[in-house]
């Protein structure tokens, strides 16, 4: 009787620890799918992968996890076929547990589709489409930085709310991001008593956006909104300072990066609003860590890059209290979570996927109040995280029961 | 689609004009290269490219501006493509036309992945040279004289250049060795020096191009690959090999360009190449060139 209880018992436990231990990764894997080569690299690109390893090397020296962690990079190229591949082959063949950083909407959309399939993690930091926490939603993809809504409620709500800001004509990067970019901004303006003049859509990427410009002169617009981003939005701001545009009209730069601000220079983005979800100079913890990150790669982070890190820690913070890489528990324990870092404050992910925070209204120095360099911004306000990003009650997520 | 005002059919035909300066100095390059070589030097944009970054050391570094720029970064860029045209090019001689493409191509990919390497793809800003800041307000547009002094400098250039080929006895040379290399030589011409020179002088013409884009547009490592498609086009467009040809295609084809952004802007960035399809089909050797 009594050998036959200890036999059930060491069966059980055998059993049981048996399960416990197949389930604890060995290694977690992470494939950084980003632009190393485009138009976007600078904001995010290699910088992105930094920031990915910095997190990595950070968890594993405070955590002492028991398993280990593996990073590997690729080149999405900005195309939606190039980072379904490339997905698509990480999660088969190559055991990688996460895709994170897709930087442009497409490649977001094509991998977060890859990732429900093979019911695989994606954490976007790069790109902006709201339609991967609206329509094209689902349980395995977060959407951590920031998103089109975001960045029109806090570009364009901030202008339109002035009397000298109701009249907009948008120049907007002919694809998926361009479009849902102008399509925020344009309800908030609209929301707040403005009109839309018009909009030209141009070829992305362009050089010369001079023709687009002249139309937006010509419709008399208070404001031209900027919907592209990258040297996009560059070349628009030097083009329009160029032909006398600026200052009698005023740019918009609805998606600009601190990189963008720094090629520029201050002389030709003085006064500009812009939104952000991170800003180095914000307090003493973003300047000890974007101090960490300047030191490997000789320039500021950009709030895709801080993102990044962020998101990725939570992220492997998730697989230990998990106790497992398995997708469904990991998603829940990350949306468990309450995130408090350097980054944000308070964030939380909700069921849509969308990582919400607080973002921040800055606006561009004059050339003679900024004392160093990257010192760009002045902090106008601060958007709170209930208001930064849509409601959830507005959200066409199919996973949003209402 | 046709609902536009006079103003806006001037502003765009203004723009267009400028960018089909920048065309027509572009493709005159490759025009001449061709014409001598024989080889399609992919590797112009990366070179335009070169144009535009040398201007910016020289301001960055050296405090040379934009005026001794404008003389100073041709010549170098010059002289660099007169060493890739002894060391490399020269070697390619007799072979098929495919190989210097191959070259000219990684030489581009190189170049380009250097200064991408250490600039990043944000680029750098160059300033308008100071008598130049402000513009003129035509009525119908207001017209940066920057741009204004691209159409002068660019139109000037490739005439000047037309003429040293079209009119003078250096050009006679040239046009000699174009059509018979052998005979040429026979005759006493040094052809493989007028070679060499003519490479130089086509690249020359592109980093011109790339100083006097410098101001307009961020000084940045892809900004070569991306007119550099354009302008091939606009070269088989005008003739493979066709100096006024070339000229003549690259301004009227930015003003096609403008028109087309007028009346159906998502038109803009295909219709040269729509244009290249016609072309090909009805006249293969170009609307200039002669058939081979």
């Amino acid at each position: 009787m009594l050998s036959k209880t200890v036999l059930l018992a060491t069966v059980a436990g055998l059993a049981l620890g048996g399960s416990a231990f197949a389930q604890a990764p060995q290694t977690v894997r992470i494939g950084v799918l980003t632009d190393l080569s485009g138009l976007y690299s600078d904001l995010s690109g290699q910088g992105s992968v930094s920031a990915t390893k910095m997190a990595v090397d950070d968890f594993i020296a405070k955590e002492k996890p028991s398993f280990k962690v593996e990073v590997v990079s690729a080149d999405h190229q900005n195309k939606a076929d190039i980072a379904a591949n490339k997905a698509r082959e990480w999660f088969e063949k190559d055991g990688v547990d996460l895709v994170t950083d897709l930087v442009t909407s497409s490649t977001a959309l094509a991998a977060s589709k890859i990732a429900k399939e093979k019911n695989k993690i994606a954490i976007v930091n790069g790109a902006a489409t709201t339609a991967l926490t609206n329509k094209e939603c689902n349980d395995v993809t977060i959407h951590y930085t920031y998103d089109t809504y975001s960045l029109a409620n806090g570009t364009a709500g901030a202008v339109s709310s002035q009397p000298n800001g109701k009249t907009w004509y948008f120049l907007t990067a002919d694809y998926a991001f361009g479009h849902a970019l102008e399509a925020d901004s344009a309800a908030v303006v609209v929301a707040n008593g403005g009109k839309v003049l018009g909009t030209s859509r141009h070829p992305f990427p362009g050089s010369d956006f001079s023709a687009f410009l002249l139309k937006a002169q010509a419709s008399g617009a208070q404001i031209i909104g900027l919907a592209n981003a990258g040297t996009d939005t560059t070349n628009s701001i030097k083009q329009a300072a160029e032909f006398g545009i600026t200052p009698k009209q005023s740019l918009a730069g609805l998606l600009v990066f601190i990189t963008d601000i720094n090629a520029l220079g201050l002389k030709a983005t003085q006064g500009m609003y812009l939104t952000e979800a991170f800003y180095w100079d914000l307090n003493d913890e973003t300047r000890a860590w974007s101090k960490r990150f300047f030191d490997l790669n000789k320039k500021m982070p950009t709030m895709v890059q801080a993102g990044q890190y962020s998101s990725t820690y939570q992220y492997l913070l998730a697989v230990k209290k998990a106790g497992t890489n398995d997708t469904a528990k990991v998603m829940a324990a990350m949306k468990a979570a309450t995130i408090n870092d350097f980054f944000a404050k308070n964030g939380k992910i909700r069921d849509d996927g969308r990582m919400v925070h607080d973002m921040y209204l800055f606006q561009v120095k004059k050339p003679e109040e900024s004392k160093a360099p990257w010192d760009y911004y002045k902090l106008v306000s601060t958007i709170p995280a209930e208001k930064a990003f849509q409601p959830l009650d507005k959200s066409t997520c199919p996973l949003i029961k209402k | 689609m046709f609902n536009f005002s006079t103003q806006a059919l001037f502003g765009q035909l203004l723009v267009g004009l400028i960018n089909g300066s920048f065309y027509a100095i572009l493709s005159l390059g490759l025009a001449i290269i061709f014409g001598l070589l024989n080889i399609v030097n992919f590797s112009h944009g990366a070179l335009y490219m070169m144009g535009a970054f040398m201007a910016y050391f020289g301001l960055t570094f050296l405090g040379i501006g934009y005026w001794p720029a404008l003389i100073l970064s041709p010549l170098i860029v010059g002289v660099f493509g007169v060493v890739i045209e002894v060391l490399l090019l020269r070697r390619l001689k007799g072979l098929d036309h495919l190989y210097g493409l191959l070259l000219t191509f990684g030489l581009a990919l190189i170049i380009e992945g250097l200064f991408r390497n250490a600039y990043g793809v944000s680029g750098q800003s160059y300033p308008v040279p100071d008598l130049l800041q402000g513009g003129l307000n035509l009525g119908f547009m207001f017209l940066p004289y920057y741009r204004g002094w691209v159409i002068v400098a660019a139109l000037t250039v490739c005439f000047a250049v037309w003429f040293i080929i079209e009119r003078t006895k250096l050009g006679a040379y040239l046009r000699a060795g174009t059509e018979n290399a052998a005979i040429a030589q026979a005759l006493g011409i040094n052809v493989p020096m007028l070679t060499t020179l003519t490479y130089g002088l086509g690249v020359a013409l592109a980093a011109f191009a790339g100083v006097l884009a410098a101001p307009i547009f961020q000084v940045n490592p892809v900004m070569g690959s991306d007119i550099v498609i354009v302008v091939f086009a606009v070269v088989v467009i005008g003739g493979m090999g066709s100096i006024m040809g070339s000229i003549i295609s690259g301004v009227s084809l930015g003003i096609i360009e403008g028109f087309t952004r007028l009346i159906y802007p998502e038109a803009s960035a295909v219709v040269i190449f729509v244009i290249m399809a016609i072309v090909l089909l009805v006249r293969p050797a170009g609307l200039f060139g002669k058939a081979a």
